[in-house]
């Protein structure tokens, strides 16, 4: 299955996630991340929603359902658009010896950050294109992740 | 003035006639406000009865049917009346009470999350917290419910919010920014349509319930007699083309007409207008109009390409997009389609839509439905309810007029027909409206002969009595070996249930007897309930078993 990144820009109102949500669950559509945050107008939010789709046509789907919901304003699917996306991941690691070095040469490759150091653990956060997360995750595979959170895919039209 | 004043003063200001309502703890207000308007109050006694009924009212007119229950279970109870509405893009307005702010979300006294609960299954929802939004989202909740895909939506009102003061203030226009609805069709795709027109030597068109809704019954038939194409009529397109006229093909789908089926299968173009491929229609995809190029005409967009690829999209109002093709068709260009005319005459003659009239001394359903058509001489309005009793009202009633039909064809509800039927007496009080009910299905929502004898309405229950879930029973025959799991059924007396509501039974055994018992029954002015003891094993002919193809079709091909 392809994933696709869709933005829907919404109407910023009680249940409007909801919709979206229910819409998916509904219709058996595969939600893999989704972002919700305001807009530079305030009575817009903008969601990043990132789907599993079988096939062009569940993806028209998708989008003309998602489009069909009163609160939705625009959709817009970036698949064949020049874009610039990101996700923003925090993880906890255990303190090992070797993981400093690892840890130095990860902020070399792909600008991971130490935030914080804790006695056993610590904390980085990454914020990158997902090919390049899903690369960075590999290799801190190693060092025992604790905890990982993160944002799931922002994206803008370039 | 008071938020329960507000509502009542909104559905003024929308033209609201009558509201089906259940009153209840949460709507008290409400209620004491609508005690001296002009609405007028139909007390159904249950609230999925209020609801078809409003659904009803609305299929009949045209105009938006308005239903209210109380907060909890009388909501929960509105939910398939709402979803039936929702299925067939019926325009609703769904009221119902809410316990108060405070209490919202504390698993209070009869509360339920009725937006929640709603939200697949209407076209929009309302949870008013704020009296000060209350006449806007009435007024925004009827532009919704009636305009592009028409459809079902609810307003969850909290008890306190009835009871807040605001000033009324109703505003003329609306204008939702993320609500635009097509509707004319775009200009290049009309010319592309008439070019496949042009060129074609077997076109169909099938048109669904968008004709109903749009009231583009007119223009359907001015291009489908200028250009000639035999038409297709839904189950939801019964009465958006006249059943009589030449070019009809009678419906669809798993128990449509076999040449309606063979001509799709057939047919070198395929034009849809408002009607959205349901499976019941369409059989095996791959086997549906193999040869055709698809034209699909819809104002939504998400019936386009969902079931079926279709070649040219025209997202647009059934009507306008009509006019648009009888204005710009060249009479010139258009084809001579006498040779297809021919080949579906042929199978017209060959394949009639028929049924076997052997002496069992049993009565035959569809004798009996046929003798309503010749009766009513086609002009009464027809509910049914699901199953059996749908489809051969569909299939032996001719209805030649828009909103003349009104089923549940999406949900399939039973129980649907009955309240609906009571719906539609009361927005047409000069018509014949008679419902053509199963004996499972009738006993849905029997509890509705209270509100006929409550209003005196003069509603016609012709019941098809097998003592069968029928259609169920008919698929256990052909595909089940004849095991009758759950289908037969032990009844009450009908007849003397409707007296006991004070409403005028009858009972029905003998062929002999069928004429005379219409007779009868069409002459009263009041309600009658007639009990037909129909062939057991009746079955409703041709068949599409599912996931065939439609042209294998399982009798009327002998």
């Amino acid at each position: 299955m392809v994933k696709h990144t869709i933005q829907a820009l919404v109407e910023n109102k009680f249940g409007v996630l909801a919709r979206v949500a229910s819409l998916f669950s509904a219709r058996g559509y595969n939600i893999s991340s989704l972002a919700v945050g305001e807009t530079q107008d305030p009575t817009i939010s903008c969601m990043t929603i990132v789907v599993n789709a079988e096939d062009e046509r569940i993806l028209e789907q998708i989008k003309k359902q998602l489009h069909k919901l009163i609160d939705v304003v625009t959709v817009m699917d970036f698949t064949r658009k020049d874009y610039l996306d990101r996700e923003l991941i925090l993880a906890k690691l255990l303190k090992q010896k070797s993981s400093k070095d690892l840890l130095d040469k990860l902020a070399k490759t792909y600008g991971l950050k130490l935030v914080e150091e804790t006695k056993d653990y610590y904390i980085v956060e990454l914020s990158s294109e997902s090919k390049k997360i899903e690369e960075a995750l590999k290799e801190l595979e190693v060092l025992n992740i604790k905890e990982l959170v993160r944002t799931g895919r922002i994206a803008i039209n370039k | 003035m008071k938020g329960s004043k507000i509502l009542i003063e909104s559905l003024l200001k929308e033209g609201v006639e009558v509201i089906f309502g259940y009153p209840g703890g949460s709507v008290i207000p409400l209620f004491d406000s609508l005690y001296d308007s002009p609405i007028k109050l139909i007390l159904p006694r249950h609230e999925q009865g209020g609801a078809h009924m409003a659904d009803g009212y609305s299929r009949s007119t045209g105009k938006v049917g308005v239903c209210l229950a109380t907060s909890g279970p009388g909501a929960t109870n509105l939910t398939t009346g709402i979803a039936t509405a929702h299925m067939d893009s019926i325009p609703m307005v769904a009221i119902a009470g809410q316990v108060k702010t405070s209490l919202i979300g504390n698993d209070a006294f009869q509360e339920a999350d009725i937006t929640g609960i709603t939200r697949s299954i209407s076209k929009h929802n309302y949870l008013v917290k704020d009296v000060k939004e209350l006449a806007y989202t009435v007024k925004e909740a009827f532009y919704l419910a009636s305009s592009g895909r028409p459809g079902p939506v609810v307003i969850d009102l909290p008890v306190d919010v009835q009871n807040q003061e605001a000033e009324f203030n109703y505003f003329d226009k609306i204008e939702i920014r993320s609500y635009r609805p097509s509707h004319f069709g775009h200009p290049g795709q009309i010319k592309r349509i008439l070019k496949l027109i042009y060129s074609a030597k077997k076109p169909v068109l099938i048109v669904g319930g968008g004709i109903i809704s749009s009231g583009a019954h007119q223009e359907l038939l001015r291009f489908a007699e200028s250009a000639n194409i035999p038409v297709t009529a839904t189950l939801m397109g019964l009465g958006g083309f006249p059943s009589t006229h030449k070019l009809a093909l009678g419906m669809p789908g798993m128990h449509g007409t076999v040449y309606a089926n063979m001509a799709i299968t057939e047919c070198d173009l395929l034009i849809s207008v408002g009607s959205r491929f349901d499976d019941r229609v369409t059989g095996k995809i791959s086997a549906f109009a193999p040869e055709a190029k698809i034209i699909h005409i819809d104002i939504d967009p998400t019936s386009i390409s969902k079931n079926i690829n279709v070649h040219i999209p025209v997202v647009g109002d059934a009507k306008a997009v009509l006019e648009q093709l009888v204005e710009e068709a060249d009479p010139e260009k258009l084809p001579n389609l006498d040779n297809w005319h021919k080949k579906i005459k042929e199978w017209k003659k060959k394949y009639p839509l028929a049924y076997k009239q052997v002496s069992t001394g049993k009565i035959k359903p569809q004798y009996v439905i046929e003798e309503i058509y010749n009766q009513t001489k086609g002009a009464a309005i027809i509910a049914t309810e699901v199953g059996q009793n749908q489809m051969w009202a569909a299939q032996f009633y001719k209805f030649d007029y828009p909103r003349h039909f009104l089923s549940s064809g999406g949900l399939g509800t039973m129980g649907y027909g009955f309240p609906a039927a009571i719906g539609a007496k009361i927005a047409n009080p000069s018509k014949e409206v008679v419902v053509i009910a199963g004996d499972g299905s009738f006993q849905m929502n029997i509890q509705e002969l209270a509100t006929v004898d409550t209003y005196d309405v003069g509603v016609k229950v012709i019941i098809l009595n097998n003592h069968f879930l029928g259609m169920v029973r008919q698929w256990q025959e052909i595909f089940y070996n004849r095991r009758y799991s759950g289908t037969p059924l032990k009844n009450p007396d009908f007849v003397k249930v409707a007296q006991g509501y004070g409403i005028k039974g009858m009972r029905i055994k003998k062929p002999s007897e069928v004429k005379a018992a219409v007779g009868e029954i069409l002459a009263s002015k009041k309600a009658v309930v007639a009990d037909f003891w129909i062939e057991p094993e009746e079955n409703v002919f041709p068949m599409v078993p599912a996931g065939e193809a439609i042209n294998r079709m399982i009798g009327g091909m002998a």
